[in-house]
């Protein structure tokens, strides 16, 4: 045997298995610190309906304090009125504002003071309805989709008066 | 991929070599997204912890200060975020010099001229210009330099709470140390000092407050440049200033002590003028239904007097603090400052106040003669807090630093911005917090305030013009000062009303209807006043009882009416 080619394929290992130990701590330390981080961010509490939860990154607190005061105190907490009520549209939304409000927040980079989005905007709509709905039933369009205040446009103060 | 491939693999070399390069594509590439996602994610940690510290801890005291130390910078090293606003006031840069001072308001309105005719103001009188100018700015006014003021001006134009003590103590017959002077505020040495400097020439208790300890020894670079000596043409009240006449060490305009205690970092009132001056509201009966603390002490014992720094609501001393300076005053040298407020906190209960005033000599009050008319006149100030008192926001409990102060978010940090500005440079925080409107649509809402009240006081000016003429043909007439008593009067009447809503600086916002209200009112004593002088030229009226008047008819034509039944 010449001794070129049976070195080849040896060094060549040698250096797949570097590279596969370096990733190996890579994405240890990757899942260390990131389990760490979620611990200290107290990102699991994220996942459950704990309004406590919504002041973690500190934006949210003046909403939560006047929350705390507020006539819905004892029948909503923030997920009821700013989550669907139905599975997959409360995932999707709790994943979509996770994501977008975490980002903000790290980032620095949104308008003070906080102003609620469209789509937000509709889920809350919802919320109303999902409990007022009987209540409110002959105050609504005639058509699917037709025009109609908001609920809160006169209620304003029903969650969170004066921090809206 | 450590395990050895079978001995009969149907892979051939270049095949396994081709795999072997996907197996390290794929761990070079894996390797690379996890160390980005490892960099993220201790960003993203990073950012945690710091905002975790923030919510915290506010603030670290790297340096003591205490009650000597008007100096702000050392409180800038541990409230950097604050100062840093407050410096801000200047505008980014300070601008120094003649050629940078703010449009004249004598020529904008030149019916400020004949206003204040025989008054220090019809020489100088510009537009304002943030926090950071207020000493530089009164150091420059011809006002100052051309005409004798008095040293009761720095009370509000500069950080002066260590000179009153100290003027104070001595003039209580204490010894006066730095101890003394450092560990406690002590009001009634403050307001000593404050009477006995009032009345003394302001150049020297300028000189004084220069020799006057700030708390930062052996430095002497102040954070703003100093006025020149005698402004810009060397004089103090039109003589030359002595050239031995150097201003040692350093005066600063109202700086962190003027409005919080260095121990506790709480807001408090510092300035003698407004302790006597809400004491004065307190024990009268105007109204006072915005500042809840004063109703409560009315309807207690009142064994001891209205005090803002123990008794006052923070939300109440988020007002009282510029309510020490941003008010209607006498400040001059006949008698000792003093805040109108006895009566009440509206235009009228300030008139009612000054004219049942009398100097200290027994003398009818009035802050000058007019120089045209000869008629006694009342100067206004800038009263900001007594328009405001009148508003809606102080009637919603909103208070002064709500709308100039906002708060402000910066990481998790909520604090108060000390650029201390027009809401109208930050709508978002200043009106948005409460006004859930687009900020185009309030910038537009105020506007309109603005601009109607402008048009009405210059309304008011062309009023107060043709008033001033018409007494001025009287007198040329032949009319005596004894003939001109009730004119003067009149004329008086409508001059404090103009000025006073074209003195203070929110063009009416603080309170509009009461600024419309004002203004109605001025417009209607300049015509009485005119009406009175041009009748006193005029010939005697003939008599108009013999005129005949029309009697009340019908909207139907004659014969056409039904007939009454």
């Amino acid at each position: 045997m010449v001794k070129i080619p049976v070195r080849k394929p040896t060094s060549s290992r040698r250096s797949v298995r570097i590279l596969s130990v370096a990733v190996a701590l890579v994405v240890g330390v990757l899942g260390g610190l990131g389990t760490f981080t979620l611990g200290y961010g107290d990102g699991l509490s994220y996942l459950t309906n704990d309004p406590t939860a919504c002041a973690n990154c500190h934006i949210m607190q003046d909403h939560f304090d006047s929350w705390v005061k507020s006539s819905h105190r004892d029948v909503a907490a923030c997920g009821d009125c700013h989550l669907p009520h139905d599975f997959v549209g409360k995932w999707i939304t709790k994943a979509d504002n996770g994501f977008f409000h975490a980002l903000a927040f790290t980032t620095g980079n949104f308008y003070e003071p906080i102003q609620i989005k469209p789509r937000n905007r509709r889920v809350t709509q919802g919320a109303c309805l999902h409990c007022h709905g009987d209540l409110v039933d002959s105050l609504r369009p005639a058509e699917h989709g037709g025009d109609m205040q908001l609920c809160v446009h006169c209620h304003s103060d029903v969650g969170h008066a004066l921090r809206r | 991929m450590f395990k050895k491939a079978p001995e009969n693999s149907n892979r051939t070399a270049p095949g396994r070599a081709r795999a072997q390069r996907g197996n390290v594509l794929l761990l070079g590439l894996v390797f690379v997204v996890a160390v980005a996602a490892t960099a993220a994610v201790t960003y993203v940690l990073i950012t945690m912890f710091t905002h975790k510290q923030e919510a915290r801890q506010p603030f670290v005291r790297v340096v003591e200060v205490d009650e000597m130390t008007t100096d702000p910078e050392p409180w800038g090293q541990n409230w950097p975020r604050q100062f840093d606003g407050w410096k801000s006031t200047s505008g980014g840069e300070f601008y120094g010099g003649s050629s940078a001072m703010p449009e004249s308001k004598l020529e904008q309105q030149p019916w400020l001229k004949r206003l204040y005719a025989g008054y220090a103001f019809s020489i100088d009188y510009r537009e304002a210009r943030g926090h950071a100018y207020m000493l530089y700015d009164q150091g420059v006014t011809e006002r100052i330099t051309q005409k004798p003021q008095a040293g009761a001006c720095l009370h509000c134009h500069a950080s002066t709470t260590v000179l009153y003590r100290s003027v104070g103590l001595e003039a209580m017959g204490e010894e006066v140390t730095a101890e003394k002077l450092s560990s406690e505020f002590n009001m009634p040495a403050v307001i000593r000092g404050f009477e006995e400097l009032s009345q003394q020439p302001y150049q020297d208790v300028l000189a004084m407050l220069y020799a006057t300890p700030d708390g930062t020894p052996g430095e002497n670079e102040p954070v703003f440049p100093q006025a020149p000596t005698g402004g810009f043409t060397g004089e103090y009240a039109g003589q030359d200033v002595p050239a031995d006449h150097l201003p040692l060490g350093e005066a600063h305009p109202v700086t962190c002590i003027d409005c919080h205690d260095p121990e506790t970092m709480s807001i408090r009132v510092t300035r003698p003028g407004f302790m006597q001056g809400i004491r004065d509201l307190a024990e009268g009966d105007g109204d006072a239904s915005h500042l809840p603390s004063v109703e409560q002490w009315r309807a207690g014992s009142r064994k001891e007097p209205y005090d803002p720094n123990k008794l006052a609501t923070r939300q109440e001393m988020r007002s009282f603090t510029c309510g020490q300076c941003h008010v209607e005053y006498y400040c001059a040298n006949k008698t000792t400052l003093t805040f109108p407020w006895g009566e009440g906190l509206t235009v009228d209960d300030a008139e009612q106040v000054w004219n049942e005033m009398e100097f200290p000599d027994g003398t009818e009050f009035y802050d000058y003669k007019h120089g045209e008319t000869g008629a006694k006149a009342f100067k206004a100030q800038h009263p900001e807090f007594e328009l405001w008192s009148q508003g809606i926001h102080a009637r919603s409990g909103v208070s002064c630093a709500d709308c100039h102060m906002p708060y402000e978010r910066e990481g998790a940090m909520k604090i108060s911005d000390h650029n201390v500005q027009s809401p109208m440079e930050n709508i978002n925080n200043a009106c948005q917090t409460c006004h859930n409107v687009d900020a185009d649509e309030l910038r537009k809402r105020v506007e309109t305030i603005q601009e109607r009240t402008v048009a009405m006081t210059n309304r008011a000016g062309a009023a107060v013009t043709d008033m001033l003429d018409a007494i001025m043909e009287a007198k040329a007439a032949g009319a005596t000062e004894a003939d001109l008593a009730p004119i003067f009067e009149l004329q008086r009447k409508a001059m404090w009303r103009l000025d006073y809503i074209s003195s203070e600086n929110s063009k009416g916002f603080h309170a509009d209807q009461e600024a419309a209200r004002i203004l109605a009112e001025s417009m209607d004593y300049s015509r009485q006043a005119q009406a009175m002088a041009l009748r006193w030229r005029a010939p005697a009226a003939p008599d108009t009882e013999q005129l005949e008047t029309e009697p009340v008819k019908g909207v139907t034509p004659e014969g056409k009416a039904p007939a009454n039944p």
